[in-house]
């Protein structure tokens, strides 16, 4: 007898149940596929859903724990098996050896991987069984998913609303129980205003922590991937495995990877948490301010300290990255050429028309912005007064935060400035669009771990609380998120029609 | 608006980007805002900083020379959109 409820459960619960003989990882991949299948359609969460691989992987993973070849689950250290038979899903961006992987753009339309991006590896090495990939703003240009070939994801919550971008169709999937858990990626708050977004816990790791390795190139000085899931403690297993050293990846960082699950269980007493005024000034929404102020009185009864830290550059974050992201994604996306792979105009009168034509019909709007962005901030002329400033600007930022953690253990504040928006109320304003990430983009900029997690409700749309950590201080974080979520149920709410 | 119909008829041809004639107008707009909107950079004051480099001031690792890789070309031009005897066809270059 199989429980109904497999869907509801995190991923430690269900790796509990698989322990246990409850069920198996077949009739737990069955049950999220007929799922995906039923109720995924409103969604347009997936690009691809991978039935015929989850299955076969989940007969491996159950055959593996039949014959005895698997180590503890629910333990935060890399190890073969920690994951055997969990289901997840993977953002697009991610390349999957001979599955389809598009990056959300009409120039990867047909692109299928010749290899495993490293996260890819190392989660399946543990045994996890990927369900599908994920719909996501077009190279993860975006933070509403609309900049998608591939359509508007749209959220569980409240189907007219954006579900957040870019990892839209991450976080979208797992707010809806269609899998326990997804990676994405995070390059101004890709992963944690998507999970704000749609009352799902969303993790960055520091900058270098988990390996960019077959993550397709959006801002290499920024890009992180990352997990949604639907409790911290999901996210300290996951990242456990996904974290750690990996030569392939040139900025990789060698430093040894904590049991990051075994941490959570400290109490909070005596965490300093650190407050920025300018976080709750004007932009922010009246309810989710009073949500997040909420949050923070929790944190103050479990035995934490708040003070108010200064963050004098924080206004100039955004467009510190909007200057750099966009001249990293010049560069990057040369690589779209028409000639080696990805989107090939027909009938080219000659090399440049190729190359023109196949990149004009390749990208959309939006990532055609960007690279022009960052083309004339690189340009002859141009190249001081925007990039170089906005590099020293970037310095005064990450100098900012440093200062911050001399006092502090971490920095909490809201993730995003409103609850979801409604879908084409901000695509046709970059400006406004791009200001949707004001709280999450100066983690980027200074290479910081973020987490949001849910907190509460503002006009019935869920609202994130944003934690910061210093340099590898993803314990922290973690530990910070699983208190509180011992202390609330925000991260159990399930919008009701995906009960 | 900061930016001319001529400036992004170049910043589109160095990018190698066709932008067609009914997008013409709204990218030039919309480009014009973005920079108007970075613009504001220019009032900090960055006197003596250094430009940030990597967000741990790490210094690039460099590999060894090694083989690591096999021929997988087969496999990778699975992808190309014109090839002929494992090479990729591109229109003629030189007369």
């Amino acid at each position: 007898m199989i429980a109904e409820d497999l869907h509801t459960q995190t991923l430690t619960q269900l790796a509990q149940g698989l322990e246990q003989g409850d069920f198996t990882s077949v009739e737990l991949t069955q049950a999220l596929l007929e799922r995906i299948e039923r109720l995924g359609g409103d969604l347009n969460a997936f690009i691809t859903v991978t039935a015929d691989r989850a299955l076969a992987a989940a007969e491996r993973s159950d055959a593996a724990r039949a014959e005895g070849e698997i180590g503890v689950p629910g333990i935060g250290v890399p190890g073969i098996g920690v994951l055997n038979g969990l289901p997840l899903v993977h953002k697009d961006i991610f390349c999957t050896r001979g599955v389809l992987t598009t990056c959300g753009s009409r120039m990867l339309e047909n692109f299928v991987s010749p290899y495993d991006a490293s996260v890819v590896e190392r989660l399946s090495a543990a045994g996890a069984v990927m369900l599908g990939k994920t719909n996501m703003d077009e190279f993860a240009m975006g933070s509403s998913n609309e900049t998608s070939y591939f359509g508007p994801v749209r959220n569980p919550w409240n189907l007219e609303c954006s579900p957040g971008g870019s990892s839209g169709g991450s976080s979208a999937s797992v707010a809806a129980r269609l899998t326990p858990a997804a990676t994405g990626t995070d390059t101004g708050g890709s992963i944690r205003q998507p999970a704000a977004l749609t009352g799902t816990t969303g993790l960055k790791p520091t900058y270098g922590r988990v390996s960019r390795y077959g993550m397709i190139a959006f801002a290499s000085s920024l890009d992180q991937a990352g997990v949604i899931t639907r409790s911290a403690e999901d996210a300290a297993l996951l990242l456990g495995v996904m974290a750690g050293f990996d030569e392939r990846d040139s900025t990789s960082i060698d430093q040894p990877v904590p049991d990051y699950v075994a941490g959570l269980g400290d109490s909070l007493k005596g965490l300093r948490v650190g407050i920025v005024r300018q976080h709750f000034d004007a932009g922010l929404d009246d309810a989710c301010g009073a949500a997040v102020r909420e949050a923070l009185a929790v944190l103050e009864s479990q035995g934490a300290t708040l003070t108010e830290v200064d963050l004098p550059n924080l206004d100039l974050s955004v467009p510190t990255y909007y200057v750099v992201a966009p001249a990293e994604c010049s560069s990057n996306l040369s690589r779209f050429d028409g000639v080696r792979f990805g989107r090939r105009a027909e009938d080219p009168e000659d090399l440049l028309d190729l190359y023109c034509r196949s990149r004009g019909e390749g990208f959309g709007a939006e990532v055609k912005r960007r690279i022009m962005t960052g083309t004339y901030v690189l340009s002859a002329g141009y190249y001081d007064a925007y990039y170089l400033k906005a590099q020293q600007v970037r310095h005064l930022i990450a100098d900012d935060f440093r200062q911050a953690f001399a006092d502090v253990d971490v920095i909490a504040g809201p993730t995003a400035p409103t609850p979801a928006f409604k879908l084409g109320d901000k695509i046709d304003d970059p400006i406004t669009m791009y200001l949707n990430d004001i709280y999450t983009i100066g983690a980027n900029l200074a290479g910081l771990p973020g987490i949001s997690v849910p907190c509460g409700f503002a006009d019935e749309l869920p609202v994130g609380l944003h934690l910061v950590g210093p340099h590898f201080g993803e314990e922290q974080i973690l530990r910070a998120s699983h208190q509180y979520q011992l202390q609330t149920d925000w991260h159990t709410r399930c919008p009701e029609a995906f009960a | 608006m900061s930016l001319d119909k001529d400036q992004v008829q170049h910043i589109a041809m160095l990018a190698r980007l066709k932008v067609a004639d009914e997008e013409f107008a709204d990218t030039v707009d919309k480009l014009s805002r973005i920079v108007d909107f970075v613009d504001q950079l220019s009032q900090a004051d960055t006197e003596n900083v250094v430009p940030m480099a990597h967000p741990l001031d790490a210094v690039q690792r460099l590999r060894k020379d090694a083989v690591t890789e096999s021929n997988q070309r087969g496999d990778i031009q699975k992808n190309a959109p014109a090839i002929s005897d494992g090479l990729y066809l591109v229109p003629k270059v030189i007369e």
